[in-house]
């Protein structure tokens, strides 16, 4: 209380009433001149009514019309890889290097190559993945690192995951907090030696290529419970134990929906099963298992589910279920450890993609003849990319299972029919042996 | 309250408990609500829930404010849905004045409060997708609460704490534009309401993990108090818009959704429908906006009312929201209590959890769409 208005008040001159202070000016925003913040942002209702009249939307349906036809171009320019491969080898062959030291360069020359591939395509699938999401969500993603559509996202998150604290809590069993990465990570780069590329295109050739791969794909599990043991805390172990009783069950499904791939085409390797799926019936339609009436299109699904299941991705991801278990085993992980989950993760999710191609889609075949001068590593890989936006879209769509209903799922459902589909696959090799159907 | 020991399961096997946290940092309790949980397995044995980490006393601090800042404080009740909660007091303290508040802020009031109605139940659908596991949804459901903010921004400035509903009537006017913006988005969001239908509502995987979860009857919903959408899932036809009408919704043309069997999908669904009546709600509310003063005459800027103690309470986004007043004749409020709807929602889950898998928690816990400020207050 001051004494001022006090002293004035009976004194009969009024002293002059204070001045208002004025309202605080609203948020303008200077781009639009001047205009509200309000009347600047825009609503769905205006951007959904004409996407095409937004230039931003015309130059990117432009940029992606450019990005298909590059790479097809590259394809052309590229042509058959593994013709190069061959190339390469007898060049290592001329050298004056004696040839146990020239194939262990050649075998350096594969495996560096692989790991290229399983690296890449974790750098690629964030970026995919982010892209996808965004826009199922509909946002943008990433849009700023790089310039274009945020190319650059994923490059320097993986320089930020490099350069992170690596944090093992005190909880924490150290030798195994260590090596449960490494036991995820490794499993997944062997088992990527006899993936097909394309025709002919592998690290090695394998007679019982699917069996390898099965297996090896099985180990990575270890790595995981490995992490939800070390990792010393209540959630994570809920979760590698999950992972652990999910991966073992949906192992059997997933190996058993290929057994009619490896009836029809007679071999484990990958390269006679990518070559029995050559050629057409009736000169248009492709000789692809997918196709082949109930017990292909069976398989294809049971197989994808199960694939599903096995890398942990939605709608079976409870492992890592990020709204029960905060993510499950790898909450505890950090940095580069914690990268190489990821990495084990879209690893897997590229093996599978690889082999739902190779042995439901044909693999480096065409879907129609006049379509064969295209290489076949490029039908490979886009089949493959297709596969992994299946993978994706799954994801950013359904909800997830709970887990004593995804076991149920697994040993009352999928494994049974799997089964039958054998029986069916038995009944088609039959009638086809009898002479019946196109052949 | 922690408690692990060695129980013995059905077929004689000895087995270790594990009593693990959830909470109060977890992405799934909705704020800082912690759940001791102690897990057999998968299988939870023991629940309790544990609050208080977000007390700020509002209650109290009431008691040394004027009835005008009362209000800025009830924003931060319910934090979604900060209209009704600014209504409730509002409707108390001019029960207590005797304040005759004129229509055209009486229609006012219900276009806003159903507006929240909307905004805080995307919020619901949104966060529950995510807690079930589907994350897309949410982003589609704040897109639409975006609209709702930005409408709430374009009348009273405000996104989150309006303090827009005052002693008397309401803060600000809105125009002709505003009605227009307010029916384009009401046209919008009608057909997206079918989308989170085939979405989410009825996925398959979304009803298996809610249908015939977290089921509560209607004896049991009673018995514990539960109000609003909770009590309304298991098929009691309770609601104060109906019962006691407020701000005149007893000219309005809408139904009470009700539940079939209790479930988490039926909590879950009633709110889904509540938003299509909501929406009718707005429409005739804004068919029919009446002209005139916003503000009843004669509020006093420092009000100090008679004696006495008054009571208001509404149906609030959570549930049945009341007020409790007493005066001493001063100029701040003597007493003040608040029938928080998610606190006496809360409650129940220590009985319906026991049993459930730890997945259940979460399904449970996210269909009674607690805010955890109303909670602790």
């Amino acid at each position: 209380m001051r004494a001022e208005p006090a002293a004035s008040a009976p004194g009969g001159e009024a002293s002059p009433r204070p001045v208002k202070a004025p309202l605080p000016t609203p948020v303008l925003n200077r781009k639009s001149g001047g205009r509200l913040l309000t009347d600047t942002r825009f609503w769905p209702t205006e951007v959904w009514k004409s996407p095409w009249s937004l230039p931003r939307y015309r130059a990117g349906a432009m940029w992606l019309a450019g990005i298909v036809l590059g790479i097809a171009a590259a394809g052309f320019a590229v042509g058959e890889l593994a013709v190069w491969a061959e190339k390469l080898l007898a060049l290592l062959g001329r050298t004056s290097l004696p040839p146990a030291v020239a194939a262990w360069v050649w075998v350096l020359i594969k495996l560096t190559c692989v790991i290229g591939v399983i690296v890449v395509n974790g750098l690629w699938a964030v970026w995919w993945e982010r892209k996808i999401s965004a826009h199922i969500q509909s946002r943008f993603g990433p849009m700023y690192a790089g310039g274009f559509h945020g190319w650059a996202q994923t490059i320097l998150d993986s320089i930020k995951l490099l350069l992170k604290e690596d944090v093992t809590p005190a909880a924490a069993d150290q030798p195994m907090h260590l090596l449960a990465p490494i036991m995820a990570i490794a499993p997944c780069v062997m088992a990527f030696a006899p993936v097909l590329f394309g025709d002919e295109l592998a690290a090695a050739k394998l007679d019982v290529g699917v069996l390898y791969i099965f297996a090896f794909a099985s180990i990575s599990v270890i790595g995981i419970v490995m992490a939800g043991w070390a990792s010393g805390n209540k959630y994570s172990l809920l979760g590698g134990l999950r992972a652990a009783a999910q991966i073992v069950s949906y192992e059997l499904p997933r190996g058993f929906s290929v057994v009619p791939v490896i009836m029809f085409a007679g071999s484990l390797d990958l390269a006679v099963i990518d070559q029995a799926q050559a050629g057409y019936w009736l000169g248009f339609v492709p000789r692809w298992f997918v196709f082949y009436p109930v017990v292909g299109q069976l398989a294809f699904i049971f197989f994808l589910i199960a694939s599903v299941a096995e890398t942990n991705r939605t709608p079976f991801d409870i492992p890592e279920a990020e709204s029960e278990l905060v993510a499950g085993f790898h909450t505890e992980f950090s940095g580069i450890k914690w990268a190489m989950f990821f990495l084990m993760e879209y690893g897997y999710v590229l093996l599978s993609s690889f082999l739902l191609a190779v042995f439901f889609l044909g693999g480096g075949a065409a879907p129609l003849p006049f379509l064969d001068f295209i290489p076949s590593w490029i039908w490979m890989v886009s089949k493959a990319m297709l596969m992994m936006f299946v993978f994706l879209w799954f994801r950013w769509t359904f909800p997830r299972m709970r887990v004593d209903q995804l076991m149920d799922f697994n040993w009352k459902i999928l494994l049974p029919w799997s089964f039958a589909n054998i029986g069916f696959a038995g009944v088609l090799v039959y009638l086809h042996r009898s002479g019946w159907g196109p052949g | 309250m922690q408690s692990e020991e060695l129980i013995v399961t059905e077929g004689g096997l000895e087995m270790d408990t594990m009593f693990v946290n959830m909470g109060p940092q977890h992405p799934s309790t909705h704020g800082v609500l912690r759940l001791g949980l102690t897990l057999a397995g998968e299988v939870i044995t023991k629940a309790f829930p544990d609050i208080g980490y977000l007390h700020r006393g509002t209650e109290k601090l009431m008691e040394t404010r004027s009835y005008h800042q009362c209000v800025v404080l009830t924003d931060r009740w319910d934090y979604c849905s900060a209209m009704t909660n600014n209504l409730a007091f509002c409707l108390s303290a001019e029960r207590l004045f005797g304040t005759q508040v004129p229509p055209r802020a009486q229609a006012l009031r219900v276009v806003m409060c159903e507006l929240n109605r909307i905004a805080s139940h995307l919020i619901l659908l949104g966060t529950y997708g995510i807690d079930i596991g589907a994350l897309t949804p949410f982003l589609y459901t704040f897109r639409e609460r975006e609209m709702i903010l930005d409408l709430y921004e374009k009348c009273c400035g405000a996104r989150l704490t309006y303090n827009y509903i005052r002693l008397g009537g309401v803060a600000a006017d809105i125009d002709s534009g505003w009605v227009a913006k307010c029916r384009e988005f009401l046209e919008f969001f009608k057909p997206r309401l079918d989308e989170y239908d085939t979405l989410l509502s009825f996925n398959p995987i979304f009803l298996a993990r809610t249908k015939d979860i977290g089921i509560i009857s209607k004896e049991t919903a009673v018995a514990w108090g539960l109000s609003g959408p909770n009590l309304r899932g298991s098929g009691v036809s309770y609601d104060v818009r109906k019962s006691e009408p407020y701000c005149g919704y007893e000219q309005y043309d809408f139904e009470v959704p009700l539940g079939a069997s209790g479930s988490c999908w039926d909590r879950y669904f009633c709110r889904v429908q509540e938003m299509r009546q909501s929406v009718r709600i707005v429409e005739q509310a804004l068919a029919e906006l009446p002209t005139g003063e916003l503000m009843a005459k004669g509020v006093p800027k420092i009000p100090k009312p008679p004696a006495g103690e008054a009571y208001a309470h509404v149906e609030a986004p959570r549930g049945d929201l009341g007020i409790f007043l007493v005066s001493d004749g001063g100029a701040a409020p003597y007493r003040l209590h608040v029938r928080a709807p998610c606190f006496i929602n809360l409650a129940i889950l220590q009985e319906i959890l026991v049993g459930k898998k730890v997945a259940d928690v979460i399904a449970v816990l996210g269909s009674f769409d607690i805010v955890l400020g109303e909670v602790d207050r």
